[in-house]
């Protein structure tokens, strides 16, 4: 029974250290009253605990970490994106509301009284705090300035000592004057302090003087309004910035609900409907071609190989195999610098061969054929050993019998071989295409989606598929992000995933399979 | 096939292979061959180059702006920590669904098949968002680091992985269990001692395609990393050749070649297993 003590202590010991980590991080989240994923948090560590120390539950011990893993990085994502595809997340509006109303009411003008007071800084060594004498340039009136309260102070008040006698108070209250570098140390303090004067806000304008300031907008809570103090005009929440009645919007703006807008958008106006239609009808030719193309020539060569009386078969497929073994990465790179349109071999090639130039990577056509001929590249081994393992299933007999009836090699292929080999490949056909019709790898690495469609307000490029059409939207730099119209694109994405992948469950049964598990 | 073949179908079957294969080695040469060339441009590069030199190489490790090992380096550390994260969270998930009983079992396998249908990369916009707010509260996992990365990846092959290993796991013989069970071994013991050993090749297998795969993957380690010393190979890479191809072609060309050659070995490995329908369920390697 000891080491199942020992397992016990090691069980408790892993459990005490999650907590720990747990408790921390709930208290984290409590000071910055992120209450929404500390009750997540508070819910997963019951969780947590119940499963590990009940006896029963045996089965989730084992299921929980995967389970946690994929729920927070596969499932929630997921739907995070639904959620943003109904809103304006993006450059502009990153913000909550309310972050936005902090920062707008953060905003300050100088009112009509311009005055400035001269400032000098006292610091006593170890302690925070500064006070401050401030000077008012124009009647020379003093202010002793301590812990946010302003006191107007005379010449001769026993606080201030000029212990060196040249005219310059040096000490109140055992602080000491801070010299000019010293004030720039400490600057960071002193840019937060802030004296009510009158009904203005006394503040730090520069390195020698404080100015009179007065908070520009106030949010009203009841009726959800920004109010400009000055002028007492009206700003609204619409669609997630402050507007008055003019239509002048006040920065920043926030994240907010939007229902439908960005998929009316992406149906309805002609700026970004007009490139994403072309966007959409590439990535479904993208992903057909690339089907057909690669498992046309696998099962061509599957065909040829599949001859045991050959010589150096073995050799052959090891060295067709190779280009699978690469990473796509490192190969589609490789394949953008050979397309190079005035340096890359392949031009060099056909005008060696007395052929034009072709624009590769500049040209929309020439580069979408570069692609496709770049994917068989990559492709076309996996769709050869697939059809290998496919052909050696279908029996010799089938094809005596074909022979007696005297059929032609191209009848034996036509109605034997083609309608064999693709009920059995059928499913992972179906699955390459749902695979290369998110190949973002292939599409950004070779050119990043370019050439640019002429006149396209979104980044929308000709070789772009909607999955890095996603990407260019919310990560471009220059253009600013767009995640909420990025994020329903991704949901047309999605939608035709699930299609597609229903079609193939279907044809394979997995759902059975599920079922059988009863 | 019993037909009879002709000599010269038989000289223009090996033609046509012979051609494939020129297709498919004449990259790879290229690349390798202008690894060694000193020139270091696309301009007027021969297949077997006048000088051979490893200037590119050595480039490659003492480059201040271009940090190709340190790119390297976190590519593997990334790639082998996601893995084995993922393979020992895949093991543990698997086990309860192929041995026991439970309630929820049924639709717990419903919902794994369910979530690995739509690509962990589509969420990307999500997860960025994510990590850009775990940041505020968890800098050390937030963007920009590769424990962010490593999680992602840990959490995005769950799936797929788990029901491969449910499968594999399905056609180990209970009756030795049975038999543990009759000596007193305990509920973890025999996974211990019994389920886990026995799994070990396909473990093998799991861990080195995972491994391929984090190795291999770009949009994600590019949308959470983003200083030079923290990219992966791939990221940095793209990043390299995207600014200027024509003047680093040869620099590029020996990285490629570096960061290749460890994925090939271990594709080697495995490849059989990849044929018998490995990645069947998911679709075609990144």
């Amino acid at each position: 029974m000891g080491s199942l003590d020992k397992k016990h202590i090691l069980k408790i010991a892993l459990l005490a250290i999650f907590n720990a980590l747990a408790v921390w991080s709930a208290i984290i989240l409590f000071v910055q009253r992120n209450y929404v994923i500390l009750a997540v948090l508070v819910v997963g560590i019951i969780v947590i605990n119940y499963v590990y120390l009940s006896s029963k539950s045996y089965p989730a011990k084992y299921i929980l970490p995967g389970t946690i893993f994929m729920i927070l990085l596969v499932v929630f994502p997921l739907l995070y994106t639904v959620y943003i595809s109904f809103t304006n997340y993006g450059t502009g509006h990153i913000l909550n509301k309310e972050q936005a109303i902090t920062r707008i009411e953060a905003r300050y003008y100088r009112p009509e009284d311009p005055r400035e007071f001269d400032f000098k800084a006292f610091k006593q060594d170890d302690i925070e705090d500064i006070k401050l004498l401030l000077e008012d340039q124009e009647d020379g009136r003093l202010f002793l300035g301590i812990e946010g309260e302003i006191e107007e102070v005379t010449r001769d008040d026993p606080r201030l000592l000029d212990t060196t006698d040249d005219g310059e108070i040096d000490e109140i209250n055992g602080y000491q004057r801070l010299e000019r570098a010293e004030i720039i140390q400490n600057v960071a303090v002193i840019e937060q302090m802030r004296f009510a004067y009158n009904d203005s806000e006394m503040r730090m304008r520069d390195l020698n003087s404080f100015a009179l300031y007065r908070q520009s907008f106030e949010y009203d809570e009841e009726r959800d309004v920004m109010i400009d103090l000055r002028t007492w005009e009206e700003y609204r929440p619409i669609e997630g910035r402050f507007t008055n009645e003019e239509g002048e919007q006040l920065s920043p703006g926030f994240r907010t609900y939007l229902g439908w807008e960005n998929y009316q958008e992406l149906i309805t106006d002609p700026r970004i409907s007009r490139p994403f239609f072309r966007v959409f009808v590439w990535t479904f030719q993208w992903a057909l071609l690339s089907v057909i193309t690669t498992f046309g020539l696998g099962l061509f060569l599957a065909i040829l190989l599949n001859d045991q009386a050959m010589k150096l078969v073995k050799l052959y497929r090891v060295l067709l195999i190779l280009p699978y073994a690469i990473p796509a990465f490192i190969s589609v790179l490789i394949w953008r610098g050979m397309f190079n349109p005035t340096v890359g071999i392949v031009n060099r090639i056909l005008v060696n061969i007395g052929l034009e130039s072709i624009p590769w990577l500049h040209n929309i056509f020439w580069t979408r054929a570069a692609l496709v001929l770049v994917n068989l590249w990559l492709g076309f081994p996996y769709m050869m050993l697939l059809s290998m393992g496919a052909l050696q299933s279908i029996s010799g007999n089938l094809y005596e019998a074909a022979l007696i009836d005297g059929a032609s090699r191209w009848q034996q292929f036509r109605y034997i071989t083609l309608p064999l080999v693709l009920v059995a490949l059928g499913p992972l056909l179906i699955a390459s295409f749902a695979f290369n019709f998110n190949n973002f790898n292939v599409i950004y690495l070779f050119n990043e989606g370019r050439p640019a469609i002429a006149g396209a307000q979104t980044p929308a490029g000709g070789t772009d598929i909607l999955i890095s059409y996603t990407y260019r939207l919310s990560f471009e730099a220059g253009r600013g992000s767009d995640f909420g119209l990025a994020a329903a694109v991704t949901m047309l994405i999605f939608f035709i995933t699930a299609v597609v992948t229903w079609f193939n469950f279907k044809f394979t049964g997995a759902l059975e399979e599920v079922k059988e598990n009863e | 096939m019993n037909n009879y073949t002709p000599t010269w179908m038989k000289i223009l079957k090996h033609a046509v292979i012979w051609l494939t294969i020129v297709f498919c080695m004449f990259p790879i040469l290229w690349a390798l061959s202008a690894s060694f060339n000193p020139a270091n441009t696309l301009v007027g590069q021969p297949l077997i180059p006048e000088e051979i030199s490893f200037s590119n190489y050595e480039t490659l490790f003492t480059s201040q702006q271009h940090p190709f090992a340190t790119w390297l380096f976190n590519s593997v550390k990334i790639a082998l920590i996601a893995s084995f994260g993922s393979v020992a969270l895949t093991t543990l998930a698997a086990y309860p669904f192929s041995r026991f009983n439970f309630w929820g079992r049924r639709n717990g396998l419903f919902m794994i098949l369910l979530v690995q249908v739509f690509p962990q990369m589509l969420a990307m916009v999500a997860l960025y968002l994510l990590f850009l707010n775990v940041q505020t509260i968890f800098p050390a996992i937030g963007i920009n680091t590769h424990p962010a990365v490593i999680i992602t990846y840990m959490g995005g092959a769950i799936g797929v992985n788990t029901w491969l290993m449910k499968g594999y796991m399905d056609t180990i013989p209970r009756s030795i269990e049975d038999a543990a069970f009759i000596d007193g071994a305990s509920g973890f013991q025999i996974f211990y001692r019994i389920i886990l050993p026995l799994s070990k090749p396909i473990l093998g297998v799991l861990f080195v395609i995972q491994f391929i795969a984090s190795y291999s993957e770009y949009v994600l380690a590019r949308v959470l990393l983003n200083s030079t010393d923290r990219l992966t190979l791939a990221v940095g890479l793209h990043l390299f050749v995207a600014e200027d191809y024509g003047g680093r072609w040869g620099v590029f060309s020996a990285a490629a070649m570096l960061g290749a050659i460890p994925i090939i070995i271990l594709f080697m490995l495995v490849q059989d297993h990849i044929v018998t329908g490995f990645l069947s369920g998911g679709g075609v390697k990144g």
